[in-house]
């Protein structure tokens, strides 16, 4: 072995190669709050992409796989496809929803209220707004990690049947923005936690369960039909499964991203305007 | 001279300092200048006046505090400085720049240290430099180098890859102070620094600002602890209810407005000590009866001392000692600072 081995700290291959060009920030401030959520990310990112790629892929294993062959033997296809590619981007618009909820909750209060790091963040020539727009930014980001991962997997295993299926990845994160954005807002404002699993309770769940995810929503009660069809997750399940089963109309596709374009431009104001009161009261 | 308004470009000298982490990038011309100037600095939230007609001139160099009781409006009037919360009236100016406009230009070359620690808990000592560095736009090379240096500065070097959480109080405080100087600021805001710390901690805190204000530094303080502002302070004002009541140093302020030495008398029971203090009439410039002592003013304490036997009194303590801002503050406003 020779004695001259390598001395190279973890902080000197990491830090450096993890930093973004200083052009890019020179321009776009905000992704240094990005950055830092990044590196924390990069300690934890085993874990992260485990419970945000494995678990939906097991459902799809479950669903897609196991319940899907039962339902195509009785039934033939869901929607015209087999339930495999029916419940696929239903998995994939959904968790992209649950993981925007889980971004959006515990961790914003923990920046504005409980550790303070977004008031840090505030302090140094970042403004209020570009603090929201860069976690904002971050959340998109991981979502489309995550997002292009399960497509992957799902499209080996037979779940993307057409080759725009590749257009969904942006289409989940989109949906997850829709619902991280005004979530976000929604946190930031709130003087305790108290709402928040009440919240995962009666909002997230029921979204991912009943928006079209499983299921088409024609198959829920006449009056339900409606509620669902004004969630940003069935518009974003609609995109996606558009995209993974290339059936979706131009028309189609146009009024669904404009709803959740929308719905995330609504939630990224009311986020600018409620992180410039709570950091710069 | 026309200072740089881009909030993405800080000014980062190239020759590592260790001298002087901040304030070294003083230009000559800008000396006469005052860093901050206020002129009826007001602050309302909603009906609430909290600051109310504050004028203030802070000096490039100086240690200058805002001293006064938890409420006065200090705090709100250093976030105004720091340009995180709005002015709502009156002239504010920063480093020659309007806050209202140049916010994000002003904050590139603040340091600050707030109240409550806002340490990121998720990274270790060292990511916390470096992440704080980056918000400044800075490239990771200048901050490896100023950080290392900082962390000797903060006597935090061998916690370098600690987590933040096991650290002790003042050792969170001291990392706080170093994160704040990573952008060499030309001017460094502590509110309330030694807050919460213990005798010692704050001893080795109070050294280690003295160190940044002989490297030439101007320190911004707020403080309710009269020591505080007596040891680090060259110039403060005394601030009560949203308004300053007095400026100057020190010595000044206490040469002012109080007497050179104080006797304080301690009476074993509250009734002695009512009917004591109508028999004290004269023997000082002033008599002050506290919760649970009377504090006369006076330019001789001894004389003062003698003067209280020969009246027949005789408290449970008499203790004489030089007048301090503990009683300008009291002679000012009838109260005292920790009330």
């Amino acid at each position: 072995m020779s004695e001259a081995a390598v001395a190279v700290t973890p902080e000197a291959v990491g830090a450096g190669a993890r930093a973004l060009p200083s052009g890019l920030v020179r321009a776009v401030p905000m992704l240094l709050v990005a950055e830092r959520e990044a590196r924390v990310w990069g300690h934890l990112w085993k874990t992260s992409l485990l419970t945000g790629v494995l678990m939906p892929v097991l459902f799809l294993g479950a669903m897609g796989v196991g319940l899907g062959g039962l339902v195509d033997e009785n039934q033939g296809t869901v929607a015209g496809v087999e339930y495999l590619a029916f419940v696929t981007p239903g998995i994939l618009a959904a968790t992209a929803l649950q993981a925007a909820a889980g971004e959006s909750l515990w961790p914003v209060m923990a920046g504005i209220k409980w550790v303070k790091t977004f008031h840090a963040a505030a302090a140094t020539s970042l403004s209020p707004g570009q603090v929201f727009g860069g976690y904002a930014t971050w959340v998109t980001v991981r979502m489309l990690i995550n997002a292009g991962l399960f497509v992957a997997v799902a499209a080996l295993i037979g779940g993307v049947t057409s080759p725009w299926g590749v257009l969904a990845i942006p289409a989940a994160a989109l949906g997850g923005l829709a619902f991280a954005a005004p979530l976000t807002a929604y946190s930031a404002g709130r003087d305790s936690d108290q709402s928040f699993s009440i919240i995962m309770r009666v909002a997230v769940v029921p979204m991912f369960l009943f928006s079209g995810t499983f299921f088409p929503v024609d198959q829920l009660p006449d009056w339900l039909e409606p509620l669902a069809r004004v969630t940003p997750l069935w518009h974003a399940v609609e995109l996606c499964r558009g995209a993974t089963t290339g059936s979706l109309s131009l028309a189609g596709a146009v009024g669904h991203s404009a709803f959740l374009l929308a719905v995330v431009a609504a939630g990224c104001w009311w986020g600018v305007a409620t992180f410039r009161a709570k950091l710069a009261p | 001279m026309v200072m740089s308004a881009r909030p993405d470009a800080p000014d980062v000298p190239v020759e590592p300092s260790p001298a002087a982490p901040a304030g070294a990038a003083a230009m000559a011309s800008d000396d006469a200048r005052p860093l901050i100037s206020a002129r009826g600095l007001t602050k309302r939230f909603g009906e609430y006046v909290a600051v109310d007609g504050v004028d203030v001139d802070v000096q490039r160099g100086e240690v200058f505090g805002f001293l006064g009781p938890n409420g006065a409006g200090k705090t709100t009037t250093m976030r105004m400085i720091a340009c995180v919360s709005p002015v709502t009236g009156g002239d504010l100016s920063v480093l020659g720049m309007d806050p209202r406009r140049d916010g994000p230009a002003i904050r590139a070359r603040l340091g600050v240290v707030p109240q409550e620690d806002n340490l990121d808990t998720e990274l270790t000592v060292w990511d916390n430099l470096l992440i704080y560095g980056r918000y400044f736009g800075l490239p990771v090379s200048v901050i490896r180098e100023r950080a290392a240096e900082l962390l000797r500065f903060a006597r935090l070097d061998d916690r370098r890859d600690s987590r933040v959480d096991p650290l002790s109080g003042g050792m969170k405080r001291r990392l706080t102070i170093a994160r704040a100087l990573i952008n060499r600021p030309d001017l460094l805001l502590l509110d309330e620094p030694t807050t919460g710390l213990d005798p010692q901690a704050r001893h080795l805190l109070w050294e280690r600002l003295y160190r940044l204000k002989r490297d030439g530094v101007t320190l911004v303080i707020t403080t309710h602890y009269m020591d505080e502002a007596e040891q680090l302070c060259d110039r403060l004002v005394i601030m009560d209810e949203g308004r300053i009541v007095a400026e100057g140093s020190p010595r000044q302020l206490i040469d002012r407005h109080s007497t050179r030495e104080v006797v304080e008398l301690r009476f074993a029971v509250p009734e002695q000590q009512d009917a004591a203090v109508p028999r004290l009439d004269g023997l000082g410039a002033r008599i002050e009866p506290v919760a649970d002592r009377v504090l006369i003013y006076t330019d001789s304490g001894d004389d003062t001392v003698a003067a209280l036997s020969e009246r027949g009194l005789h408290p449970e303590s008499v203790l004489v000692r030089r007048s301090s801002l503990e009683d300008v503050f009291l002679l000012l406003t009838g109260r005292s600072l920790d009330e």
